[in-house]
């Protein structure tokens, strides 16, 4: 056992002292919204656990999370590869190929039996009896259920995963379908996105094997600590939005000035994920700080809504553009400004939540 | 059965299948089928894309304003470049110019994405094939940390110590049992040559690459927001610049240019200190293996890219080469019009796709497909599990692009081909640096290892063309022009009723085209032809076999049980199979209820 590497044993050959390695683990406990009574569990799980395994498959993608995974900086994904968790099989980087990748998968499924992760990239088209996507030369659809059986918990990432993304949207010719509906049995956790953050991908990977259990989640199965809130509930250009300054057109004076985006086509008031606090690629940027109206990329279905430029009254059953033109006139008013944005808030608040009823209900359907 | 294809090949399927299903370490699903003599020696070679996703049927109707970001998702990998064809197709269909700051900034994006992709394409995809993680256990650190500096005297980390710690960490990876990503490897085969300290040195710069990597993106987050995906705009980029006045925090401003700057400078240095180096310093253990040359030394193409001023696409204003070389005469570079309908044409012959009648090949334009998976009368197996391919039939969810009737190779390759027989100056000083300093012949380029150091030199050129294009953009500013993007005719109500466009850029994988189609302001046909389209093409009509089929062809295997040689070819190519499978369907006809005959 002394030759596992845990997690702890990697940061100290960082040349991390014992008590940087407690600041560390009260951080995370902080970031995770956790007590101080957090700490020392975390710092135990850190110390003594196994790296766990994981199997990574991948249907109908681009590729694009397994390239965003790669960009993790806290922690490294070096790090996660080498001594966080055993990265089994993967498509992406792993040495094997043909039999001896595949004799790769069937010894982790039957050796980790009930023990493992599966995280899926992409999705299964069910068309043409799956061959839109041959793995072995078999459909994918059969890779991706033989390895959720011995699953402990199956991981979506991406928007492919969760909802279906780009090859889902319409007119779906290769009926590339969400995993949820292949795999019914087992706990999924979407981490939806085109691709998810970086730093959320592996920061949900590493909640579990802290706590070793799965994150909360809300009603459409994401963790509920990175896809709470929309974009535009912690955007750091919402005052803007309040004070009804808004970009009229690409490059104006006011996209110069950084206003608000919500008039050439931010979805940032419909989406939920953690771009606007997390940012991207290291707390870098995110697409709204860079100039360009979020297009909602975890948000299911998000293709089918209309152009990404269209203000998102366009969207179905959305209200909201009456009152932000009045909260710009409110504001150049003055009274009544606080009214009018809690109104705008609302209707807001009320429109998600019909769009994400409906989004359910065709779930079903 | 022997069969003499028309460009040169000969294939003999008598001997022992081999399978290779999936390919790991590209993008998308691909699977590899060679016969071998009782040599070992590939004498037929069989290249299948397993994967279709059907978006450019998902295309048709949508705002041209949008095609970006969908067609962005067809690559992950090679993120971005797809995007940047994109909106440069639709501006040509509309008339659209953009202004010069947009160019640069488009160009920086464009060469980072080289950069970055080369990198990660050599360390993570492509070292396993000569680089052993497990024989590094064997190095002595002081060993490596002297040959690290005599390979490269400047790159700061090379102390024995430095090593020891990487050694160390991979042993108690290695000893734990749980081998992850190295596991099943085929570490035992002799077709590793590298002695252990080469090893050790190189894998240890794979995590340093792995932790670079993530930096170097972030020029597209800078611009573009994020990374992978970063966004574009039909006209210009979405970035706003403002380096002077109020508001400028909520722009690309000084502070966002310094970090840009400061991530060039850093490629610029991992590609001298450690990238090329590498390239050389494993080369020259594997001199020998000259493998894989395929038809680099036949037939090249290369549509050219990183336009010196906004707009002008003419082949004397690209930094990336453009011209077609055919038959193995590079005294004669062709000029290249992709919106001839004689030069660029698909066939589908061998493709899961039906056009109607044989033999027929279609321009983009006029692209016409609607898929059919059929397997031909000599597979083996069922409909749902492959055993053998029947290559004399349909075999593959790629089509066969072919230009003037001519099987290309695209890619780091093909484009140095074609820049060194035009006599590209940067091209050339770097192939015959490089040809100099490892004591080779220019007949070496043609190879799988040629394919590999075309694309770290592209690399290094790529850094310094980024570093330009930084410095002509803050030259730009400084002289007053804050201009990034054209918005006269962003209103659909300014765009003519019908208009077609062609836009084209050089992926990091090679050629990349998009065919545009608009109508009543709506996506009429769109059709894109990109690399893995064309160096992973399946057989055409007249028997011609792809690029990475006629790479694979003579190639000795050590082991044929265990692909490693057959990896390193392929690998050498970067497929990109997302991007290589693609459909569209010209009256937008549903086609979910395609049946197998």
């Amino acid at each position: 056992m002394s030759q596992i590497e845990t997690f702890y044993d990697v940061m100290r050959k960082q040349g991390i002292t014992r008590r940087s390695f407690m600041k560390y683990c009260s951080l995370t406990a902080s970031a995770l919204g956790l007590g101080p009574a957090f700490v020392p569990k975390i710092a135990h799980a850190m110390e003594t656990k196994q790296r766990t395994p994981v199997i990574w498959v991948n249907g109908l993608e681009c590729t694009c999370c397994s390239e965003s995974f790669i960009r993790g900086a806290h922690p490294l994904a070096k790090d996660v590869v080498l001594s966080m968790i055993s990265l089994d099989y993967s498509h992406v980087l792993m040495a094997a190929a043909g039999h001896a990748a595949e004799a790769a998968f069937e010894e982790a499924i039957a050796e980790h039996k009930g023990n493992y992760i599966l995280a899926v990239e992409g999705n299964p088209p069910l068309n043409e009896d799956g061959m839109f996507c041959i793995n072995a030369g078999k459909p994918f659809v059969e890779q991706l259920r033989h390895a959720a059986e011995g699953a402990k918990a199956v991981i979506a990432w991406g928007a492919c995963a969760s909802y279906g993304c780009v090859q889902a949207a319409k007119p779906n010719p290769t009926q590339a379908t969400p995993i949820h509906k292949v795999i019914t049995d087992k706990p999924i956790i979407r981490i939806p996105g085109c691709p998810p953050i970086a730093e959320v991908m592996t920061g949900v990977i590493t909640y579990m094997l802290t706590f070793d259990r799965l994150p909360e989640l809300d009603r459409q199965g994401r963790p509920a600590m990175f896809y709470g809130q929309r974009i535009h509930d912690k955007c750091y250009r919402r005052p803007h939005f309040d004070a009804g300054q808004f970009v009229e057109q690409w490059d104006d004076e006011y996209a110069r000035k950084g206003y608000c985006l919500y008039k050439v086509g931010c979805k940032g008031p419909t989406t939920y994920n953690a771009c606007s606090t997390v940012r991207w690629n290291e707390g870098t940027s995110f697409p709204i700080q860079s100039g360009h109206g979020c297009i909602g990329c975890s948000e299911d279905g998000f293709w089918d809504q209309g152009s990404f430029y269209n203000r998102v009254t366009d969207i179905t059953q959305f209200g909201v553009e009456a009152n932000a033109d009045q909260v710009g006139m409110a504001a150049a008013g003055v009274v009544g400004g606080g009214v009018a944005i809690h109104a705008a808030v609302s209707a807001l608040k009320s429109a998600q939540k019909k769009t994400q009823t409906q989004v359910s209900e065709n779930e079903e359907a | 059965m022997v069969v003499q294809t028309p460009n040169g090949f000969t294939l003999d399927d008598s001997g022992q299948r081999i399978v290779v299903d999936p390919v790991t370490r590209i993008e998308g699903h691909m699977r590899c089928e060679v016969n071998v003599d009782e040599n070992n020696m590939i004498t037929n070679a069989v290249s299948t894309g397993t994967m279709w996703r059907g978006l450019e049927v998902i295309l048709k109707g949508r705002d041209p304003r949008d095609a970006w970001a969908f067609t962005e998702r067809i690559c992950g990998v090679c993120t971005g470049t797809h995007a940047l064809t994109s909106v440069r197709a639709v501006e040509d269909a509309l008339g659209i110019e953009i202004p010069e700051n947009a160019n640069s900034i488009r160009n920086i994006m464009q060469l980072n994405l080289q950069i970055h992709d080369h990198i990660v394409h050599f360390y993570h995809l492509h070292a396993l094939d000569w680089v052993n993680p497990v024989n590094a256990l064997r190095a002595d650190p002081k060993a490596t940390s002297e040959l690290q500096q005599a390979v490269s005297p400047s790159h700061p980390l090379s102390s024995p110590g430095y090593f020891r710690d990487v050694q160390n960490r991979l042993k108690a990876f290695v000893e734990s049992g749980q081998l992850g990503i190295f596991k099943n490897g085929y570490w035992d085969n002799p077709a590793y040559l590298l002695p252990p300290e080469a090893d050790l040195m190189a894998t240890t710069h794979y995590l340093e690459a792995l932790d670079l990597q993530k930096d170097i993106a972030k020029i597209h987050t800078i611009f573009g927001g994020k990374n992978p995906h970063p966004n574009w705009l039909v006209g210009g980029v979405p970035c706003p610049i403002n380096v002077h006045s109020t508001g400028a925090v909520g722009a690309i401003n000084m502070e966002r240019l310094n970090m840009v700057s400061s991530i060039i400078d850093k490629c610029i240095e991992f590609n001298k200190n450690v990238y090329i180096p590498d390239v050389i310093a494993i080369g020259g253990f594997y001199k020998n293996w000259l493998y894989g040359g395929g038809l680099s030394s036949q037939a090249c193409l290369a549509y050219g890219d990183i336009p010196e001023h906004a707009n002008n696409f003419e082949a004397d204003q690209l930094y990336l080469p453009r011209g077609a070389i055919t038959n193995g005469d590079l005294s004669t570079v062709h000029e290249v019009d992709v919106r001839d309908p004689e030069q660029i044409q698909e066939f589908v012959d061998h493709s899961w796709y039906e056009y109607g009648e044989p033999g027929r090949g279609l321009h983009p334009w006029d692209g016409v497909t609607e898929p059919r998976f059929e397997l031909g009368p000599n597979f083996e197996g069922t409909k749902t599990n492959i055993q053998k391919i029947d290559e004399a039939a349909k075999y593959s969810w790629i089509k066969a692009p072919r230009w003037r009737g001519n099987a290309m190779e695209v890619g780091p390759l093909a484009r140095y081909v074609v820049g060194y027989a035009s006599g590209h100056e940067e091209i050339t000083d770097q192939v015959t640096g490089l040809l100099r300093t490892m004591d080779l012949p220019v007949d070496a380029l043609f190879s799988t290892l040629g394919r590999t150091a075309a694309r770290a030199l592209e690399g290094e050129y790529c850094g310094r063309l980024q570093k330009y294009f930084f410095d002509k953009l803050v030259a730009n500013i400084n002289a007053g022009d804050e201009s990034t993007a054209n918005v006269a005719k962003w209103e659909p109500s300014t765009w003519p009723k019908s208009a077609k466009g062609v836009g084209m850029t050089e992926a990091p994988r090679g050629a990349l085209g998009h065919w545009v189609h608009i109508a009543d302001e709506r996506i009429e046909n769109y059709q894109c032809v990109v690399p893995t389209t064309w160096n992973g093409s399946p057989r055409d009509s007249q028997g011609n076999i792809g690029a990475f089929e006629a790479a694979l062809m003579n190639t000795k295997m050590e082991r044929p049980e265990e692909p490693v040689e057959i990896l390193r070819t392929l690998h050498s190519f970067d497929p990109c199979l997302a991007c290589s499978t693609h459909v569209m369907s010209p009256d937008g006809e549903e086609l979910t209820s395609v049946k197998v005959r």
